[in-house]
């Protein structure tokens, strides 16, 4: 320490933050999710316990009542577990950014020369992880309870799908985690709007018993397309109207509520 | 070690003693209906320590937290290194470095892990970032806890990490508030011993405290904070000599001489003196040529001495008159 550094008024320096410095401040931050995830297990719980538990309470509660046969419902419930997992997960974006944000460690993020966004998006690329955990496990237990996909690659593309309309969805959370002011509220609010989002879709039963009005709601709610998606990718191994409709609804969300967090984040950071 | 300070600032270039680290004008910072800042001015040499002084609640980290640029100010303007911390936010934080009150640290991840992470976001490659949190955590004796979670470290330690965190690259200026807060004594010699260091190597350190013997020993110069305005500002020699002169203590042999002795001293002196234990008399002590005098007109009289002693105005003292009520401040040290 004996040595000089450059004095202050000698150093030429930049205003602005390159994108290549943007990508890797976010996958830094993305690391440290990671690690937070890996010295936190517990963070675990939502894509590790319910998809095992719900596979299994929903498939002997319900089986028989709805499909005559446990076998007979596995081809409706596991797409529909495979995507209500997934969105429970990608809620806990918002609680968790929340909890993060009120922490002291991000007033050293906010006062060290790094991309101010990328605080935000490094926990929204680390949780990809939490959701391929998710999906897997919703295919080990599909499997072990003796559900059979039409093709691999059927399998495959439906899983990457559940994924990214997670990813896609994560950023309506994050705008709550944005602008709420404590965890609380954040997982308050974000359970009342995926309770009937998850009970109110094609996820779990045939929406052909529903009154008319309720039939209107699960047929305006996203999930119902992906549940519907992932069951034809499973089922019959192909691509259909609802694969698309469920990738363009997606990337709708990104391009509507991105824009917004990043705005709401900005304005706070 | 003043001297020696001066000595090292001599060496550097001619060019770094004419800028200013910090050049604040008019700054305003409200919260509600509480003008936490108002109408501050600061003008920081680069190379010295810098202390804003002041207690609880005068505006110290808010004043901070505008030139870091975690706040944007309501009227005013800062320049760091000559560059305004609200347009050209990301080149002040290029040349800044911040260690909190609370330590900015993450109490979930290891010690090592915490130093990784912010040496990879400061543009390290993944050997220099494990490198330096080798070498930082050596230097501050966290080698040996380098693995453990912060939730099990100590006050002391998290502050100590918080440091080490704010080092990993040396900026040019150091913003440290209340850097040794609920420290023991031993780890604050620690940490006044590394801030020393830093500028001796070409930092400039702006710090708050509330302790004052700590802005006594440490810094080249001070400004008194209250209610969000600088009242007071210069080197700790020049505010104690603002707010008062020595004081001269005779302690007398026997309690029966004391009215002469006052009556002597106001005589010889020209001051007021007074006691305030039987055998001690006190008087402002304006002229020290004077004391001779005294001392001489004593020895006539037959009175005899035990101790004669001058006390310097401490800065507590300065502290007090300069924050305590608007009366007493208005005679205090050169206003800005």
């Amino acid at each position: 320490m004996t040595s000089q550094i450059v004095p202050g008024a000698q150093r030429r320096l930049k205003n602005r933050v390159t994108l290549r410095m943007t990508i890797s401040n976010s996958l830094t931050m993305a690391y440290r999710n990671l690690l937070l995830i890996r010295r936190t297990p517990q963070q675990l719980f939502d894509v590790t316990i319910q998809p095992i538990l719900f596979t299994l309470l929903f498939v002997y509660l319900l089986g028989g009542a709805i499909s005559g046969s446990v076998g007979g419902y596995l081809p409706i419930i596991i797409p529909g577990i495979l995507a209500t997992t997934a969105l429970t997960a990608s809620m806990a974006t918002g609680v968790q950014l929340r909890e993060d944000m009120d922490k002291g460690v991000f007033y050293r993020f906010k006062s060290m020369p790094i991309a101010r966004i990328a605080p935000l998006t490094g926990p929204l690329l680390a949780d990809i992880v939490r959701y391929a955990i998710a999906t897997s496990l919703c295919f080990v237990m599909g499997y072990l309870l003796g559900f059979r996909w039409a093709s691999l690659a059927g399998a495959l593309t439906g899983g990457v799908l559940v994924v990214f309309c997670a990813w896609c969805i994560s950023w309506i959370f994050a705008l709550l985690g944005v602008v709420l002011k404590t965890a609380q509220t954040v997982q308050g609010i974000s359970t009342a709007i995926l309770f009937p989002l998850s009970f109110l879709s094609g996820a779990f039963v045939p929406t052909n018993t529903l009154p008319w009005w309720l039939q209107d709601f699960v047929n305006i709610n996203p999930l119902t397309y992906i549940v519907s998606a992932v069951r034809q990718l499973f089922n019959q191994g192909t691509i259909g109207n609802d694969f698309w409709l469920s990738l363009i609804g997606s990337i709708a969300l990104v391009l509507i509520f991105a824009p917004l967090t990043l705005r709401a984040y900005m304005r706070k950071a | 070690m003043m001297m020696q300070r001066s000595g090292i600032q001599d060496g550097n270039s001619s060019v770094e003693q004419s800028t200013l680290a910090i050049e604040a004008h008019g700054l305003v910072k409200v919260f509600g209906d509480n003008r936490a800042v108002d109408g501050v001015d600061l003008s920081i040499p680069s190379g010295c320590i810098y202390a804003l002084l002041g207690p609880n609640g005068a505006g110290k980290t808010t004043i901070i937290n505008i030139l870091n640029t975690l706040l944007k100010p309501d009227g005013g303007n800062a320049k760091v290194f000559g560059h305004d911390v609200v347009h050209e936010a990301q080149v002040v934080r290029q040349l800044i470095s911040l260690t909190g009150q609370s330590a900015a640290v993450d109490e979930r991840l290891s010690a090592s892990e915490n130093l990784t992470i912010f040496a990879l976001l400061l543009g390290l490659s993944r050997s220099e970032a494990s490198k330096r949190t080798a070498e930082l955590l050596e230097e501050f004796g966290l080698a040996g806890a380098a693995k453990r979670t912060l939730e099990k470290y100590s006050g002391g330690m998290r502050r100590k990490l918080d440091l080490a965190s704010s080092l990993i690259v040396q900026a040019p200026l150091i913003f440290l508030d209340e850097p040794t807060t609920g420290l023991d004594p031993r780890t604050r010699i620690q940490m006044w011993e590394s801030i020393r260091r830093l500028v001796s190597s070409g930092s400039t350190i702006l710090l708050t405290t509330q302790y004052l013997d700590e802005a006594d020993q440490l810094a080249d110069r001070i400004a008194v904070i209250d209610h969000g305005r600088v009242v007071a500002e210069g080197t700790p020699r020049e505010l104690k000599a603002a707010v008062g002169k020595a004081t001269l203590h005779l302690q007398l042999a026997d309690e029966k001489d004391t009215a002469e002795a006052i009556r002597i001293t106001q005589t010889v002196l020209n001051v007021k003196a007074s006691t305030s234990e039987p055998t001690l008399v006190t008087a402002q002590m304006a002229d020290p040529e004077l004391v001779t005098d005294l001392l001489v007109s004593l020895r006539e009289a037959k009175i005899h001495l035990v101790t004669v002693s001058v006390q310097e105005p401490t800065l507590d003292e300065v502290f007090l008159a300069l924050t305590g009520d608007g009366k007493q401040a208005e005679k205090g040290a050169t206003m800005p």
